[in-house]
Parts: C-alpha cells; structure tokens; sequence
C-alpha cells in the first residue's frame, strides 16, 4: 500500500542530517570531552581521564543540591501548571461570557521572555516587600515567605515564576480538551443520575488524558532547561546556599565563569542520562498504550 | 570633443573617488566590554570620541554584553576566543583573571614595547606593574582605572542620631553595629543576590584579621587557609551577618545601597561605585571611610585591556591601549566611571571629593589584590570560593567553610 | 452561589496573572529617582513615558543601543525561522504520521529527543560548525539554528495533527495517482490551518524571546535580536529598572500582538490536534 520508501525518506533527510550534526554530533562531543582533562582554555596535551570529572562532581555540594532541584522544580512545575491550567479552564468554560478577556489574560505571560519574568518576579518575591507587603495588607501574612531567599523554600519559587508563565498554555489546551467532549457524554451520565463528582471522574478527567499527557512532555522539556529563569530571580549563583540552583545553571558557570569545560560536558552528560531515562521509557509506554498521539 | 569631455568627467570621478578612500583611512577598532549604562558606559563613549580625534576616519564597534558582573559578557568573549574570532581588545580584570585565563593559555601578546615607548614603569605604581604580569614577567594589559574595593559607606545622619562613629577596626564595628541597632536602625546592608557582594565583604574581613601581607600570602601560598587567621576571619563575618537586613539574598548592591540612602541601614561596604550610584541619585549625606581594620590598606581591583593574538586590527588596537594608558585617556574616562587614575599623574582637581580622597589613600596605602573583583585569584579559584560562600552566609558554619576554602585553595593549586 | 463562586475563581486567576503586568507597567512609568523595591506597589507620582523613549532609542551619550535599532534584526530572524521550522516540521509530521515505514516511530523518538539539549552545551561546538559552514555571526546562521532546535516540537505538534487525519481520505487520493507531495498539498495542506497557528505561535514566542543564541551567534552589535538590545538596557552595575522594564513591555509587543490575532485560533488549534475522540 506504502509503495514508494524512498520518498518519504527522502523528505525526512534533510532534518535527519540537521539533527544528526546539531543534536547527536554534540551530544557526541560533549560525551568526548566530559572524558577528557580540558579544564582551562587551552590545555596541552589533552588526555583521556576516564571518569575523573564524573568522580569530582559527585563530591560537590552544589551539583547534589541542582539535581534535587530540579526533580523539585519538574514536579511543582508541571503539577501547578496542570492544575492551574485545569481548574481555570473549568471555570472559563462553565461561563460563556468575556472568554476573548480571559484569554488574553491567561495567555500574556507566555508573551514574555523567562528573563522579563525573572526580573519581575524577584521583586516581587523580595522578603520585605512585594508579595509579602501585599500579603500582610490583605489579613493574608500568614502566607508571607521568604520565598527564593529561604533556602527550604528556594526552588519552588522558581516553580511559581515559571506556573505563571505557562499555565496559561495548559489551560489552553485543556480548554480545548474540555470543548471537545461531546455533550451527549454528559447528558447520558445526567440521565442515568450521575453527580458533578463522578461526572467528573468518571468522564472528564479520563477524556482529558491525552491532554495530560501532550502537556507533560512539553512542560518537561521546560522544566529540564529552565535557566534563564533562575539567573534572572536568584542570581548566577542559584540562591542561597544553592537553594534555587539547577544543573544547566551550575553547567554555565562552570564552563564560563571557572574554564572547566570538561566538567561542563559532564554535567551536560549526566543531564542527558537522566532525560533518556524518563523520557524514553515515557514515550514508549504512551506510544504503545496510543494514547497522547 | 565629447569623448575629451566624458575623459575628464571620469578622471574627475575617479579622482574624487581616490582622495575620498584616502581620506576615509581609518581603520577599525572593536572594543568588547560589558560597559553598557551609566557612568561607565559614557566614559568609555568619551575614549571613543578622543580615539577618532586622533585618528580621524576611525570605525569603533561597541560591542556591549550586559549582565552583572559581566557573566554574560565572559560566554560570548570565550565562545568568540576559543572559536578564533577575537576582539580587538576586551575589558578584563587586571590580575589573575586576565594572566591565569588568557596570558598562560597563550591567547594574549606581551606590551614591554608598548610599556618602555609610553614610559608607564615611571607613571604606575608598582604595586599595579606587578599586577600587570605574566608568570614571565612581560606586561599584558594596560589598566584604564582603580576602583578601591574595601570602603565603608555610611549615613551621616543614622550615625548622628545613634551616637556613632565609623568604626575603625572589627570591634568596634559590633560596637557600633549594637548602637545602630538600638537606634532601630539596620547596622549593615548587604545586597548579595548572585553571592559575589558576601565575597566582596568576607575579603575586606580577611585583610582586617590577617593585614596586607597576610592576605596577599593566601594567594601565593605564604598563609594557610586552615590557619587560626582565616578561622578568625570566618567567626567575625559570621557575627557580621547577624547584624545584615533579613532580604540580603533578596538585594543586588545598589539596592542594598538604597537601604543606606534611606536611613533604613546604617553602613554597607562595598566598592567605590557606590559613588557613582549616590551621584546618580543625588545623595548627599553618605560618608566614607575605609572598611573596618582596612586602615592603611588599598584593596585594588581595575578594568584593563590587553592585545589579543589574532586581533584583526593590530596597529589601531595599539592605539587604543597607548590612549587608555594616557594621561589624557585616563583623565577623561575616570571622572566620568567613578574610579581613579591607575597613573600617579592626574589632575585631581577633576574628580568628585570622594575620588579624591581615594587619590590621596592610593599615593601611600599598602595595595592588595581584589579577591572577588579577579585581581587575586584565578575564575576557577573565584568560583569554588564563592560556591563556599554561598553555603557559608546561609548556614553560618565556619568550620565547613574554611575546609571548603582549604580544598578550593588546594584545587587551584594543582597543576 | 455557583456563579458568584465561579467569577471570584475567575478573578483571583486574573489576579495572579496581572499582578506582575501591572509592576511591570508601573514601574516603567516611573522616573528612575522613584523607582524602589519599597515603593514597587505605588503609582508614580510623576507619571513620565521617558523609560519607553529610552529603551526605544537608546542613549547615544552611553553608548547603548536601543530596541529600535534591534527591532528590524528581530523580525528578520523570526519570520524566517519560523516559517521554515514549520514548514519542515509539518512535511515531518505528515510523512511520520501517515507514511509510516518499518523504524519511522524509532526516528521519531530520537527526533524528539533533540528538546532536551540545554543550550549551555552545545554553545562551542555550534560555533564551530557555523564557522565551518560561513555562518557565524549571521543572521542567517542564527536562523539556520532555531530552525534545526525548533524541528522536534514542531515535528511532534504536526505529528499529532496529522495522526487524526483518515487513512481513507490518504487512500482514496493515492488510488486516484497522487503521489506523497500531492497528497500532502491536496489534503493535508487544506487540513493544517489549526495545527499551523498552534505552532507559529509557539515557535514566534520562543525565537522571539531567545537570548542565548542570539547573544553568542551573532556576534556584533547590529546583527543581535532585540533580546540582546534588552539585556544591554539594564546595564550590568547600576541597573536602571524602569528603562528595563518599559523595554520589556516593548519587545514583548510582537509577540503580543500576535497572541491578540490569533489567540483564538490557538485554542480551537489545540482542540482539533491534542485530543482523538
């Protein structure tokens, strides 16, 4: 039926080539010199060192520290944005009224840079005024926090900054979802004497699986290279005591601030390892199950 | 008779073409910095101006990279070196940032030449010249200013009214430290968003417990970092930073400058651009003095330029480094930056009161190297001691910092 | 009740989202003497639109460059680079979606894969080869760059899309002798216009908005994209808040404006390409 291979080879080469330069031929780089001692600007001679950098950055703070971050962040991110995206698209679509409004509104974060986003939510979360001084005005203090100045705190500031920014693409697209279930669904489940909560369960949320799970994967490759976002809020060094820190900030300053490229690399390379691991085994099972695509 | 005439129509084309190419002469200069608001920026815009004068015809790209502390700035420089495609000259750090980045890894040209033709061994101090070294001891950067780094900045009428004098050594900081405070007043800001501003203040306590020669054995191996001295150095900073706004991670410096301007906080110590700031913002009853056991002690940090290997343009970047070497260069970028003269021979009569109290302390203060402003130590060095500081001015554990100061020591000095 | 509790929901959403809009617009609107972390929920007592003068034209007396002079590098990279990655992205969409072959699903995964790369690491290497290729420190090589980044979620959108398409609609029109292209351009093209909006309006947001890239690729001052003009407006010592945050809101405008366009499309995109009945 699929007669000709050739073709459909041939319009897929011209990204196969790209990719296989831009993404594989670096990551193959990068594989190389993580095993390499090129830690300065120039260094002569270069030797293989095995695993000596991998060693090293096991015994520093800051590189165990990113790594927890960024599970934290991964899993306040996309939990906040689903549930955020979720629950406003609920409720926008329980109305019909002003909808171009509210679209605007929930989508304009998205307009901006992560770095505007940053510079405005790091004064926003300043301890001794910004949200706080809103906080305590409104009878709220009890909410009041040190936000990324509180090293227990930290990263999941940056998970706020970054739900703002993104949410409103979730809700988007749970809006849609919402909007394609068919209302026959509802009426038959009305009929049949259903509650809101088990129309809920039983109907919406399993319908809005591939939405879900569309979502995750986008909200996941965010999330794994969030950076800009963290400069701008916490600053290069990640907060206090690393408490803001993601590895592909730790992976600039190493390259760029201290000359340790191979390093670098190594960091760029457990990075990779960790992505593979969830992702694919991600992908397959939704692949197989087919749903999400 | 038409064809005489088109003759000379073309020969008189084609000579105005000539002169205009000849007059166009010029050449072009890049210049790479992160200089790119304020002060800073029209100085940098004033040496531009002077280097057309002097060589009329002159192209000068301005190439900029913004982003504190030039972080930003250090991608794009090293990605454009490593790549093979250099600036004509970049702003860098005089000191071991500039010998251990660029000089050993053999990416910059020795200026002897330059230096014996300008005859600067006469007109800059000796304590910078050495500065200004390689490990082979030719010159490779020409510094454009000095900024002083260990400088307490303090509100004369938050003083007045808790009775308080600018505390001299580090005890009688806690003294007034404790005045200020019953006055309800903060006693220090801090601005340490992005940690170098606690490096910049844990230096200046460092040059209080160990004196000049101390300090600057931490960086030739002469002072050990697990030593009583540092050890002492770590406990009184950790008394410091309970005297620190509680949003110290919240503030960059200047806004940690506010804080002072206000009267909300009493003192912060920090650079000599805390001038520029307050002139920026009108400021007038802001004191100065120098940082708390610093007495007598100059700690230097200055922007300086160098002459890549494979600078596209070699004479005219020559040019540029004998004009910011210049009594005239350095004379019309300094008032505008908000720095001294790296040159002993300026006119003082140019520059606000407190430059020209920092003038007279450069003439016979003992000059040290700046630690978190790349004088002192090498950006790898840099970086494993500001990552320490990061986990010190959180947890306050003064034993962990200093082994993690010792291990950072220890690492840079493996070869 | 139930309405009443629906709006105040609805409200404190907008909240949420406009309160940093409404910092942002305030404090672009100060004069730099006003503008303070203590003073951040205050309207300005001089109301003054010079930020936005500033960061549009920039200082000639320091130097910086302004968003204007930017602005034009900006587009011309974006239209490009947008057009391009989705133009590729769909072609890929379509032949994985619906000329599927024996390791199409494998390439695939592998072309998703190319998300995940952080930027940081592949700054050096990417140098080099645009050196190689003549590109480095062009407009077009910064092109070429965002189009190859922004083929795997364009791909993966396109993908989706097209998977709801009918194998019999694909069917019926080879049988009548239109081959891979024709098909591609009789049905699918027709088809695309959801899919298309979701896509250029991720695409033009990201590109629109990159910084990395734009400050390490292209290299001189007036090749940059209006991110670099941005981040140069802030100064790197003494930060001039209001200048920043008005430019801010102007280079975000485009993006903006395209969101106002098209934004309704954007969701009905979303609901014809993410969900299969």
């Amino acid at each position: 039926m699929r007669t000709a291979r050739l073709a459909p080879v041939a319009l897929l080469l011209p990204s196969v080539v790209l990719v296989s330069v831009f993404v594989y031929g670096f990551i193959g780089w990068t594989a190389w010199l993580s095993l390499t001692n090129v830690n300065d600007l120039m260094v002569n001679p270069v030797r293989v060192v095995g695993l000596a950098n991998f060693t090293r950055l096991m015994t520093l703070p800051r590189f165990r520290i990113g790594l927890e971050n960024t599970v934290t962040f991964s899993l306040t991110f996309i939990t906040g944005c689903l549930v955020l995206g979720l629950g406003g698209a609920l409720l926008i679509n329980s109305t019909v009224r002003l909808e171009g409004l509210w679209r605007t509104i929930y989508l304009m974060p998205m307009a901006l840079s992560f770095i505007v986003t940053g510079v405005v939510w790091r004064w926003l979360m300043n301890p001794s005024s910004g949200l706080n001084l809103l906080l305590n005005g409104a009878g709220l203090g009890s909410l009041k926090s040190g936000w990324y100045t509180d090293p227990g705190f930290g990263i999941k500031a940056i998970a706020i900054a970054a739900v703002w920014q993104l949410s409103g693409y979730t809700m988007a697209m749970y809006l849609a979802g919402l909007r394609a279930i068919p209302a026959e669904l509802y009426e038959a489940a009305s009929v049949d004497g259903a509650g809101a909560r088990q129309t809920f369960w039983r109907i919406t949320m399993p319908l809005l699986m591939p939405v879900t799970l569309s979502a995750v994967i986008v909200l996941g490759h965010v999330s794994l290279k969030i950076f800009d976002l963290v400069i701008a809020i916490a600053g290069p060094q990640g907060g206090p005591a690393f408490s803001s820190d993601v590895p592909a900030n730790f992976m600039f300053q190493t390259v760029f601030q201290a000359n340790r490229f191979a390093e670098g690399a190594a960091v760029s390379v457990v990075l990779l390892v960790l992505v593979s691991l969830l992702v694919i085994p991600y992908l397959a099972w939704s692949f197989r199950r087919g749903i999400g695509w | 008779m038409r064809i005489r005439v088109m003759g000379w129509g073309i020969g008189v084309v084609l000579s105005l073409v000539v002169l205009s190419a000849m007059a166009q002469g010029g050449g072009k200069l890049e210049i790479f910095s992160w200089w790119t608001t304020g002060g800073e920026a029209a100085g940098l815009l004033k040496l531009f101006e002077i280097a057309k004068r002097q060589q009329p015809g002159l192209e000068i790209i301005n190439a900029t990279v913004a982003g504190g502390a030039g972080q930003n700035a250090k991608a794009v420089l090293k990605t454009r070196m490593l790549g093979g495609d250099p600036p004509d000259s970049f702003q860098v750090h005089m000191g071991r940032e500039l010998t251990d980045t660029w000089v050993v890894t053999g990416f910059m040209e020795p200026l002897d030449d330059l230096f014996k033709q300008a005859g600067w061994e006469q007109t800059f101090p000796k304590g910078v010249l050495e500065l200004l070294k390689g490990s082979d001891g030719r010159y490779y950067s020409v510094p454009a200013n000095i900024h002083r780094a260990n400088v307490l900045w303090y509100n004369k009428k938050a003083f007045q009214s808790a009775g308080a004098e600018p505390p001299k050594t580090v005890d009688e900081f806690f003294q007034v430290a404790d005045k200020l405070k019953a006055a309800g007043v903060t006693p220090l800001a801090l601005g340490d968003n992005g940690i170098w501003a606690a490096t910049h203040l844990f230096e200046t306590v460092l040059i209080g417990s160990l004196g000049a020669e101390g300090y600057r054995g931490l960086w030739t191996g002469k002072t050990d970092w697990s030593g009583p001295g540092v050890r002492k150095a770590l406990d009184a900073m950790v008394r410091m930073l309970g005297y620190v706004n509680a949003d110290h991670a919240a503030r960059s410096w200047d806004q940690a400058n506010d804080l002072v301007i206000q009267g909300k906080a009493g003192m912060t110590i920090m650079g000599d651009w805390v001038d520029a700031d307050n002139l920026a913002k009108g400021v007038k009853d802001v004191g100065w003095a120098p940082a708390p056991g610093n007495t007598g002690v100059y700690d230097a940090l200055s922007d300086s330029f160098g002459l890549p290997k494979k600078a596209p343009h070699r004479a005219e970047t020559l040019n540029w480094l004998r004009l910011i070497g210049s009594k005239e260069g350095q004379e019309a970028f300094n008032p505008l930056k908000g720095s001294i003269c790296a040159r002993t021979d300026c006119n003082s009569k140019l520059f606000g009161p407190y430059l020209q109290w920092a003038m007279e302390q450069w003439k016979k203060d003992a000059i040290v190297p700046s630690l978190a402003h790349g004088a002192a130590a090498k950006e790898s060095w840099l970086t494993g001691i500001n990552d320490a500081m990061s986990l010190f001015v959180t947890g306050k554990d003064a034993a962990q910092a200093q082994r993690l100061l010792t291990a950072a020591a220890a690492e840079a000095a493996k070869k | 009740m139930k309405r009443g509790l629906v709006y105040l929901g609805l409200a404190a959403l907008a909240a949420f989202y406009l309160l940093p809009v409404y910092v942002l617009v305030v404090t672009s609107l100060k004069e730099l003497s006003e503008v303070s972390l203590e003073a951040m929920w205050r309207l300005p007592r001089t109301l003054t639109v010079a930020s936005f003068v500033r960061a549009w034209a920039g200082s000639p007396g320091t130097g910086t460059r302004g968003l204007g002079q930017n602005f034009w590098n900006s587009v011309s990279l974006a239209l490009p680079a947008v057009g391009l990655s989705v133009l590729m992205g769909s072609l890929n969409g379509y032949v994985l979606a619906q000329w599927r072959f024996r390791g199409s699903d494998t390439l695939f995964v592998l072309l998703l894969f190319g998300m995940f790369i952080p930027y940081q690491s592949v700054l050096i290497p990417l140098v080099r080869v645009l050196q190689t290729l003549g590109l480095y420190g062009t407009l077009p090589g910064l092109v070429l760059v965002h189009v190859v980044y922004g083929l795997p979620i364009t791909t993966l959108l396109f993908r989706n899309y097209y998977a709801a398409i009918p194998v019999a609609m694909v069917e019926a029109a080879q049988i009548d002798g239109a081959g891979i292209l024709g098909i591609y351009r009789r049905i699918v093209v027709p088809l695309s216009g959801p899919a298309t909006v979701v896509a250029v309006i991720w695409q033009f947001t990201q590109i629109w908005n990159e910084f990395l890239f734009g400050v390490v690729i292209t290299n001189k001052p007036t090749v940059q994209p209006i991110t670099v003009a941005l981040n140069n407006l802030a100064g790197s010592f003494i930060v001039e808040w209001n200048v920043q945050m008005a430019g801010a809101l102007l280079a975000a405008l485009p993006t903006l404006v395209v969101y106002a366009l098209m934004g309704r499309y954007f969701v009905q995109g979303l609901l014809a390409g993410s969900v299969k009945a």
